[in-house]
């Protein structure tokens, strides 16, 4: 059973990592000062809690690897991310869209892992829902500033939120995972997370007036490792040269 | 997680400790619990120096197990990159006092929250220009002028603990202490 929950780990852990390192290629290069702040520190809460979830899944793995181990020395085949936080950044309101999307999940999740009998992931999800909170709140306001904003800026949310959707629906399939995780009382059922998520997503929507596409195709595989975008690997390139060129180094 | 004592930080000498005081553990005697925890109250937070590790809330037991210390601490953000200068400041400072053999726990959960700052903590953040958290969720009044008409300019500001807003009257912006 410790399996499934090394597995689950990973899950949370690659998306914080996955997302936290998109959402860092922003620092030093976003719209305006402000912006670019927030987005470096919603990084680094991603890049915390990435620490937590790892550190949870090498210890329960016992094989010596620490959240750094896991995080830059496995390859493609071995992350356990959503499809949706690996896709590329695109412009400002593209990355705030795939926040918005993920955020809105992520804090469904966590309220769920609060009440885990597992009491690590108890604390981890407590911790992290206080600053997913905030993640929200800001990709929200964001998402309704821009998609209620002007013709072009509504143009580029509505493209975003086109090229996005059928990325959506992974976050909410279950598997033989899942159904160890509810088994042992460690996770909520995925499945479940999808009636609140869509309620939040469409007053926030509806506000931005952006519409979801009708079409309900899901893209799948990077939950399960089976099979992720073309895009992971490049930014896994880039994420992990250094630790793989110059193993255990330190400054 | 339990982090093993490491190595004495190369350069502290007893004599270092200067800073501080002069060691005050002498031949391994076990200074008691208040004096430990007003050692750690002049530690200054690393990123906000006006108030200490203890203003902070983030000290949350001090305790002996045998002869060796242990110091609990909770981090205030999960990535905040100062937990780890803390907890090599509280390393060197209690090192500095004489305190051989020190274990630092991390502890997640209760979870940190701004309420756990103490009054005077509070008190000296708005001297200092920083307004300090309201359950409200935004800043009671400017901190410079004291004006009530204010706005948030960001939810996120220059560390994970804060938020930008700035002040209508004065025009001034400032850096608010956010509630969680």
């Amino acid at each position: 059973m410790s399996d499934a929950l090394f597995e689950f780990a990973c899950r949370m852990g690659d998306n914080t990592l996955v997302l936290g390192h998109r959402v860092s290629e922003w620092c030093g290069v976003a719209p305006v000062l402000e912006e670019d702040i927030a987005l470096a520190n919603t990084a680094l809460d991603l890049i915390g809690q990435t620490q937590l979830w790892l550190g949870l899944a090498g210890e329960v793995e016992g094989k010596g690897r620490d959240a750094d181990a896991l995080a830059f020395r496995r390859d493609v085949w071995d992350f356990r991310n959503v499809l949706l936080v690996e896709q590329p950044n695109g412009d400002f309101g593209h990355t705030m869209l795939r926040q918005f999307l993920f955020d809105a999940w992520h804090l469904e999740c966590l309220k769920g892992l609060i009440g885990s009998s597992h009491d690590q992931v108890a604390a981890i999800a407590e911790k992290s829902s206080k600053e997913v909170t905030y993640h929200l709140e800001r990709s929200s306001d964001t998402v309704i500033g821009l998609g209620d904003g002007t013709e072009e800026s509504h143009a580029r949310m509505q493209k975003a939120l086109d090229r996005l959707w059928p990325f959506v629906g992974e976050m909410f399939v279950s598997d033989d995972v899942d159904a160890a995780m509810i088994a042992q009382g460690t996770a909520p059922d995925s499945a479940g997370l999808r009636a609140p998520f869509d309620a939040r997503l469409s007053d926030v929507l509806g506000e931005a007036t952006l519409v979801p596409p009708e079409d309900d195709f899901t893209h799948k595989g990077g939950k399960s490792g089976v099979r992720h975008s073309e895009h992971l690997g490049h930014m896994l390139a880039q994420m992990q040269w250094l630790q793989r060129a110059y193993p255990d180094a330190t400054w | 997680m339990v982090k093993p004592a490491p190595a004495p930080v190369p350069g502290l000498t007893p004599d270092f400790g200067a800073n501080f005081g002069a060691p005050d553990q002498v031949g391994g005697a076990m200074p008691d619990i208040a004096t430990v925890w007003n050692w750690l109250g002049q530690i200054p937070d690393p990123e906000i120096p006006v108030i200490s590790l203890t203003d902070l809330g983030i000290i949350r037991d001090v305790a002996w197990d045998g002869d060796t210390l242990i110091v609990t601490v909770t981090p205030t953000y999960s990535g905040c990159p100062a937990t780890s200068i803390i907890n090599l400041d509280i390393e060197t400072a209690l090192r500095a006092h004489g305190i051989e053999k020190l274990t630092l726990n991390r502890r997640l959960s209760p979870a940190w929250t701004s309420d756990w700052l103490t009054q005077e903590g509070r008190a000296k953040l708005e001297e200092y220009g920083i307004a300090p958290p309201q359950s409200a969720g935004g800043p009671k009044h400017c901190p410079h002028c004291k004006s009530t008409k204010v706005e948030k300019i960001s939810q996120f500001g220059s560390t994970p603990c804060k938020a930008q807003w700035r002040c209508q009257d004065c025009l001034e912006p400032f850096d608010y202490f956010k509630c969680i």
